[in-house]
């Protein structure tokens, strides 16, 4: 029998971890803000049917960026878990902290006991019943969550562009004002990024029971000039 | 309850309701499959009716149920939003008959969120019809649930009306349909007022008119409870989707209705 050759835990790691944060590097990166009325998330994204962002429930979005079939998945699996939570017991108890903590719960296990770590990284945003109410969970590759209180970023150059994006947010601040500086954010001093290659969407308290809404070419060309 | 994840030859797609089949969810555990219903004291709610008009369809059902000879309440709601555009409203054995409303509705909003666009309105109709389907054992043992369902095209820009039957199939109506046991009445009323085209106000006013005459012959439909404050459930689904007609405009078709020197009946 052949013993297999030992490689440090650390090593293997590190090795996972790096491998999963070059496949999500790859991809453009998405941000998500807090405004007055809402949540915002706005993706880098020239596909008009292959989403991004989506809707979870009612007052629950999903966003991802990486891999989009691994995203994907989790996506509708999110969508499931949050139907059948609401269809069991009632509306109201679907909530975002325990969805994201199944996410978190799955991508550490992947990323501890498969061969190869899920390349994602995943946004779950509920929007509360007021501003203080609304939550961010930012979920990465290894399953760690935070919980972000004002804005996430998500992406390879999540640090840069959150640096960037804190010098421009302000509390309270509204749709357009968020949009634009998002929009200025990802794309950066060098380039412009128009509608057709924005994913835009907001879960918005003014929209009714489901509050997902996304916002076409038109609107967001609208806002933008604005 | 972990995270739902399939294989890919396990995986249901965007369908709810064989999600929801699955054992172990909580709250879907299977019905016994012994029941009889014959002595059991059983909710049964009764006259739903819908029809065209110009912007879409309008959908009524008054608000009694009942157990046997009883009356068990006197607020029930039979007429539901099925998502943006469709409504369904439902006769029959009450407890089953809002659990399958309930399926239904989860069922398009998860077809919609899983796939990304909405059902057609026939794919609408053709799932509802699944459903009284899987439902036929029950009905067999004297828990019979029959919907109706109405919607707006988007594609064909119209309204559309479908009626069921206990097996689970549905048809096509041209304008109006009736189900539950003031149906025929209620049917037999919009037929003799119904014309194409007619405008919101008269369409709404023959629909629950057509209550109104129903309740008059079978005693299971409540009628207009003028002492209770408690009208009949009237909806309109158009391009601009569902939409619930308001208690005091329905109150106000009422007394439009009863004003009339005939009562409200052609002498």
């Amino acid at each position: 029998m052949t013993m297999p050759f030992y490689v440090a835990p650390e090593q293997v790691m590190k090795d996972r971890a790096e491998y999963a944060q070059k496949g999500i590097a790859r991809g453009r990166s998405l941000l998500s803000s807090i405004y007055d009325d809402g949540i915002l998330i706005v993706a880098e994204n020239p596909s008009r049917t292959l989403h991004k962002v989506s809707e979870i429930y009612d007052r629950i979005a999903f966003a991802g960026v990486g891999k989009y079939n691994e995203f994907d998945q989790l996506r509708v699996a999110g969508v499931r878990h949050a139907d059948t939570k609401g269809f069991a017991y009632s509306r109201e108890d679907v909530d975002a902290r325990s969805l994201a903590n199944l996410y978190a719960q799955y991508l550490g296990n992947v990323f501890t006991h498969e061969m190869k770590p899920l390349e994602v990284e995943i946004l779950v945003a509920e929007l509360g019943s007021g501003q203080e109410d609304d939550q961010l969970y930012h979920i990465s590759y290894d399953g760690t969550v935070t919980d972000e209180d004002r804005f996430a970023v998500l992406g390879g150059e999540a640090e840069s562009l959150s640096e960037r994006f804190a010098g421009s947010y302000e509390a309270g601040w509204g749709l357009d004002q968020a949009l634009r500086a998002a929009v200025q954010t990802l794309s950066g001093p060098d380039r412009t990024l128009g509608p057709s290659d924005l994913e835009v969407a907001v879960l918005a308290r003014a929209n009714g029971r489901r509050t997902f809404r996304r916002l076409g070419d038109e609107e967001l060309e609208r806002r933008l000039q604005a | 309850m972990g995270l739902l994840l399939f294989p890919p030859g396990d995986d249901p797609g965007p369908d709810f309701a064989a999600l929801v089949r699955r054992p172990r969810e909580p709250g879907t555990e299977g019905t016994p499959s012994s029941v009889s219903s014959g002595s059991l004291p059983v909710r049964h709610g009764t006259t739903v009716a819908a029809m065209r008009y110009a912007e879409g369809v309008v959908m009524a059902g008054d608000r009694r149920a009942t157990e046997g000879n009883l009356i068990a309440h006197r607020g029930m709601e039979k007429v539901f939003p099925a998502d943006r555009h469709s409504a369904v409203a439902i006769a029959g054995a009450a407890g089953p008959a809002i659990e399958m409303v309930k399926l239904f509705q989860t069922q398009l909003e998860h077809y919609e969120k899983v796939e990304g666009v909405a059902l057609s309105l026939e794919g609408k109709a053709n799932q509802l019809g699944q459903m009284v389907r899987d439902h036929l054992p029950m009905a067999m043992q004297g828990l019979a649930v029959v919907p109706l369902f109405a919607g707006y095209d988007l594609r064909r820009q119209t309204g559309r009306i479908f009626t069921y039957d206990v097996t689970g199939g549905h048809y096509e109506e041209a304008d109006h349909g009736a189900t539950g046991s003031g149906g025929r009445d209620a049917r037999t009323t919009i037929k003799l007022g119904w014309r194409p085209e007619l405008p919101r106000d008269e369409a709404i006013e023959l629909v629950v008119r057509a209550l109104y005459e129903a309740a008059d012959e079978d005693s299971a439909t409540g009628g207009p409870d003028l002492v209770r404050g408690i009208f009949p459930v009237v909806a309109t689904v158009t391009s601009e989707g569902y939409e619930r007609v308001g208690d005091t405009e329905v109150a106000e078709r009422f007394a439009s209705l009863v004003e009339r020197p005939s009562g409200g009946r052609p002498s």
